[in-house]
């Protein structure tokens, strides 16, 4: 392995870990690693408030963050592949419509966190569906699958307005305007178990069939001539990337934007081959979430919604990587 | 290994056949042209042969075997595609892109291993294209993309390679190079098909040549038999001057009507063949 390739291959392994440390000692209340070592692991004595803050409050946020992170960017990868346009990200299927909606419905009526985002997962799932049956009924092309998208995405936005219209507006419009924007305030334990056990399962997927996404990328003819059964390879694809995005924006609400630009900057750093696409996506997408949910937690007296914070954060520092890595690979002067 | 179709149709609609009884044999170690006019059907017949569409009527038959007995990897092993000319969209390097032809030879959860990537130097070695492979896929010429997909070709294990306009958007210098290196190929056993709309190419690179009219086959032969002014005027429906040499016709020229257009040409005698 070359000198920059092995220095790259570290920065990934190691990146994510650090920063997952950082969001466990950093916020209002700072804690020293040592303190935060003994009340992870119960050694020596603890505060039970040090441990009650690590343990059930920076713990889980941590795990929603990095699980999230890594989620979105791999699916950001795997679908700008599948559908051979690096302007697609993981919503393009009506994941986030349908979960927006879904959270909505629940927000409208009141009921509990675990319910509403229940409600948003079972929508993102009816959407993803709805757009799976028309594609496949219409002969799975990835245009029809794209339209279908964006039909059934704008189906649960009018549904979206719908609720937002005949809402309270004192109450349940701003818990629901509060909700669109995205974060990760509503990560505690009992709603942890999904989204790791959809992440973790759905990453496996992607890991094992990374080299095969680099034959999704071809035309439909060339990949078929290639001896490549596209139709079901490609559904499997789908399905398994919305699940995994379902089972995040139940959490994080609206976390635009770094299923899209994290696989750019991935792409742009070590390639587009997905054998090492996909791992560097996933490394990127926690590193990056895990430092801006901090951000988002610690930079004024009250939490900054995530959904803000990307877009103004994010962008302009992930423009300049991005044009930093295509100069270096010289797509750009 | 020998490719033969025999009396395939197929329709993309009901009622309108792109191909009407299609028949053709490519010869192990031949390369055979598939001539045309625009929309006659030449793609159409090389998704037939290809095995990516499935004709409608007749078969189509790899060293023996119909396409449809075997499954689509074991298809894969025997038949390459090499499609026109496109710009891909991501920028693969060559042997990344050379790699993907171990897709039939790799089960669904199978990464490509050192053998795979024997293959693929052995694939780069044979198209002499080995200086190319770190480069990307997007940033190499025409012409070197064309050769790079032969090479996927026969990192595939294909014997028969299918080839579509491979002489499209390329100037004379890189056409050759490229048909040059399907020559060579062809004398180590490799069959060819290959579409194109010049019958010089056909003149200057074919063991063989069918032309194609609204679906249906119309001449077939040795290229210096089967190219001349009744099956020319047939196929593209306008007429064409024959410059012949000491051995045969050596090229084509389409009737312009320009004064002096004509003055260069010996006319030969009007040899038309009936239908085969």
């Amino acid at each position: 392995m070359s000198e920059p390739r092995r220095r790259t291959v570290w920065i990934l392994v190691l990146a994510p870990p650090a920063l997952f440390l950082v969001a466990l000692l950093v916020g209002r209340y700072g804690v020293r690693p040592d303190e935060a070592f003994r009340a992870l692991f119960g050694l020596g004595e603890s505060s039970d408030i040090l441990r009650s803050l690590i343990l059930r409050v920076r713990l889980p946020r941590a795990l929603a963050a990095g699980c999230i992170g890594a989620n979105l960017a791999v699916c950001g990868a795997a679908f700008q592949g599948l559908f051979r346009n690096p302007l697609v990200d993981p919503r393009i299927l009506g994941v986030s419509s349908g979960a927006a909606f879904g959270a909505a419905l629940g927000l409208l009526f009141s009921a509990s966190a675990a319910a509403v985002q229940g409600s948003a997962f079972a929508f993102a799932l009816i959407a993803v569906g709805l757009v799976t049956v028309i594609g496949w009924r219409f002969g799975s092309s990835t245009l029809v699958i794209v339209i279908g998208g964006l039909l059934v995405s704008a189906l649960f936005d009018s549904l979206l307005g719908l609720i937002k219209y005949v809402a309270d507006p004192l109450s349940n419009l701003p818990a629901i305007t509060y909700w669109l924007l995205g974060g990760l305030s509503a990560s505690r334990w009992t709603v942890l178990p999904p989204l790791i056990v959809l992440t973790g399962v759905g990453i496996i997927f992607f890991v094992l069939f990374r080299w095969r996404l680099n034959l999704l990328t071809l035309s439909d003819a060339e990949a078929t001539a290639l001896g490549v059964r596209v139709r079901p390879l490609r559904l499997a694809v789908i399905a398994v990337g919305t699940v995994m995005v379902a089972s995040s924006v139940a959490i994080g609400g609206m976390i635009g934007w770094i299923g899209l630009f994290v696989p750019h900057v991935a792409r742009a750093w070590v390639g587009p081959d997905h054998r090492v696409l996909i791992p560097a996506s996933a490394a990127i997408g926690a590193a990056t979430l895990l430092m801006l949910d901090t951000i988002s937690r610690t930079a004024l007296p009250s939490e900054i919604p995530l959904g803000i914070l990307t877009g103004l954060i994010g962008v302009p520092a992930f423009f300049l990587l991005f044009l930093r890595f295509l100069r270096a690979r010289g797509e750009v002067r | 290994m020998r490719l033969v179709a025999e009396r395939i149709r197929y329709a993309y609609r009901p009622g309108t056949d792109a191909l009407r009884g299609v028949s053709l044999a490519v010869e192990t170690g031949d390369c055979l042209f598939i001539l045309g006019a625009n929309g006659s059907g030449k793609t159409t017949l090389l998704d037939c042969l290809s095995g990516v569409r499935t004709p409608r009527s007749g078969r189509v038959t790899v060293g023996g075997i119909a396409l449809t007995q075997l499954s689509a990897r074991e298809r894969a092993r025997r038949i390459g595609v090499v499609p026109q000319l496109h710009e891909p969209v991501f920028s693969y390097t060559v042997s990344q892109a050379v790699l993907m032809g171990r897709a039939p030879h790799l089960g669904p959860f199978a990464r490509p291993g050192r053998e795979d990537r024997a293959a693929v130097s052995r694939a780069l070695d044979m198209v002499g294209v080995t200086d190319l492979r770190h480069r990307p896929y997007t940033g190499i010429s025409g012409g070197e993309r064309q050769l790079v997909l032969i090479a996927r070709g026969l990192a595939q294990g294909a014997s028969c390679l299918l080839m579509d306009e491979p002489a499209a958007h390329l100037d004379p210098h890189h056409q050759h190079d490229v048909l040059r290196v399907v020559r060579q190929l062809a004398a180590e056993g490799f069959s060819f098909a290959v579409t194109s709309h010049h019958p010089n190419d056909a003149l200057l690179y074919a063991d063989e040549v069918v032309f194609l009219s609204d679906g249906a086959s119309i001449h077939r032969g040795v290229p210096a038999d089967a190219i001349h002014e009744g099956s020319l005027r047939e196929a593209y429906g306008m007429e064409f001057e024959i410059v012949r040499g000491e051995d045969g016709p050596r090229a084509v020229l389409p009737l312009t009507g320009r004064p002096g257009a004509r003055s260069a040409v010996r006319r030969g005698p009007d040899r038309r063949y009936g239908k085969s």
